[in-house]
């Protein structure tokens, strides 16, 4: 069993292939995803979640922290309970870190913006924020605010 | 009546031939499948085949990737800048790309190229019956000439849809960045941040194996039993193409309502 010119062009062929899956894994895709290096969960409660889906990023001052594990309803409250997995580099978030619910441009994905608080004790493994703001639904603040210009003008006789 | 009673007649012997059919297909894979090891162990066999199939294959995916991307790029731009943002454009290219064009459009471009080629190689050789001569000698017709050029399509087709998706996203990255001037940066940070491996990239990939294995099985099998005449021969490479277009697209949508549920 010889080597042959066909051999060249085969081997060539499949090197081509394989560099394109590569090209498309690490230049493309989002290889070094965050779900896939270890990360701790935090419970944060919401009264609305809007459009937030999982695997939603959780962003820190603008920086992707972690993704978004789970979204459940809380039978009792009647609350969504939502479960962050944040990444275990960033172990340093104060214990008295708030969430909120935030869009991303106009027409943007809905994302979990972390903001810090001050104190000393840090978040561990299983903790639940206690500061939270729901994602803001668009009908809800037109409703609000045909409701204040309705209060504002006294209803003209008719 | 007796015109309706012919149209039944003919209606029925095509259900019951084309049951018929499909059964003896469904056990000619299994016999390729159960031959395939003798033709892994004869590895410049499936070498030739891969080159046949693959490397010969090779051109027509490039360019039809890189048009494909470029039609995208304008396309994608025109859509995404009425909404002022065109900075999305890699997105909206490399996830149609890797998701849907890629696997669909060079599974499409590869059952025409080279499973038709398959056919009609088989199909020829059954005609001047070399395969019935293989017989004689003792020679697995199954393992010599079908399992090879089986696998060598199988093999070929996920790298070919590879390459097809990475040339598209360079065609959409010619006219969005290089023609039309979409930032850069924008571009590849928007695309990373919005396609995953896992289930953007690996689900085209399986995509595309499966949409192997339809072709290339479809080829073998037509080449096979086809009738042993030039019309025959002809009208077997007609089937291969339009089984493999209809299959690839009926795969495709099951396929896609596994795969993206949007969860």
């Amino acid at each position: 069993m010889s080597r042959t010119t066909l051999d060249l062009w085969v081997g060539l062929f499949v090197a081509l292939g394989f560099a394109s899956l590569v090209f498309l894994a690490v230049k493309v895709g989002s290889y070094s995803d965050v779900s896939r290096s270890s990360t701790y969960s935090v419970k944060a409660r919401f009264d609305n979640i809007g459009g937030l889906k999982i695997r939603a990023p959780v962003k820190s001052a603008g920086v992707l922290v972690g993704r978004v594990g789970s979204i459940k309803l809380d039978r009792q409250s009647f609350r969504a309970i939502v479960r962050l997995d944040i990444n275990s580099k960033y172990r340093e978030f104060p214990a008295d870190t708030g969430a909120s619910i935030l869009t991303s441009g106009i027409l943007g994905e809905q994302y979990v913006g972390l903001d810090p608080g001050g104190e000393e004790a840090v978040l561990k493994d299983g903790d639940t924020l206690q500061f939270t703001q729901s994602a803001i639904v668009l009908e809800k603040l037109i409703g609000q605010f045909l409701f204040n210009k309705a209060a504002e003008t006294p209803a003209s006789a008719h | 009546m007796k015109a309706l009673d012919a149209i039944l007649r003919k209606l029925g012997a095509m259900t019951i031939g084309g049951v018929w059919r499909l059964g003896f297909a469904a056990r000619f894979f299994m016999a390729v499948l159960r031959y395939s090891g003798q033709s892994f162990l004869r590895l410049p066999l499936m070498i030739r085949e891969v080159y046949f199939s693959g490397v010969l294959s090779l051109l027509i995916i490039l360019v039809s990737g890189l048009f494909v991307g470029l039609v995208l790029g304008l396309q994608g731009y025109d859509i995404l800048q009425r909404f002022g943002s065109s900075d999305a454009l890699g997105v909206m290219v490399a996830l149609s790309l890797l998701r849907e064009l890629g696997p669909v459009v060079a599974a499409l471009l590869f059952a025409s190229r080279a499973g038709s080629a398959v056919t009609a190689e088989i199909g020829l050789m059954k005609t001047t019956e070399q395969l019935q001569a293989m017989d004689m000698m003792a020679v697995n017709p199954l393992a010599r000439v079908v399992a090879p050029r089986f696998w060598g399509g199988v093999i070929s087709m996920p790298l070919l849809a590879a390459m097809f998706s990475a040339m598209g996203i360079f065609g959409g990255w010619l006219i969005g960045v290089v023609a039309i001037g979409v930032d850069d940066g924008a571009f590849w940070s928007q695309m990373r941040a919005a396609v995953s491996f896992r289930y953007d990239v690996l689900n085209g990939v399986i995509k595309s194996f499966v949409f192997g294995v339809a072709v290339s099985w479809i080829a073998v099998f037509e080449g096979y039993d086809c009738q042993p005449t030039a019309e025959g021969v002809s009208r077997a490479i007609t089937r291969t193409v339009v089984y493999s277009a209809l299959a690839i697209l009926a795969l495709d949508f099951v396929l896609t309502s596994f795969m993206f549920r949007g969860l």
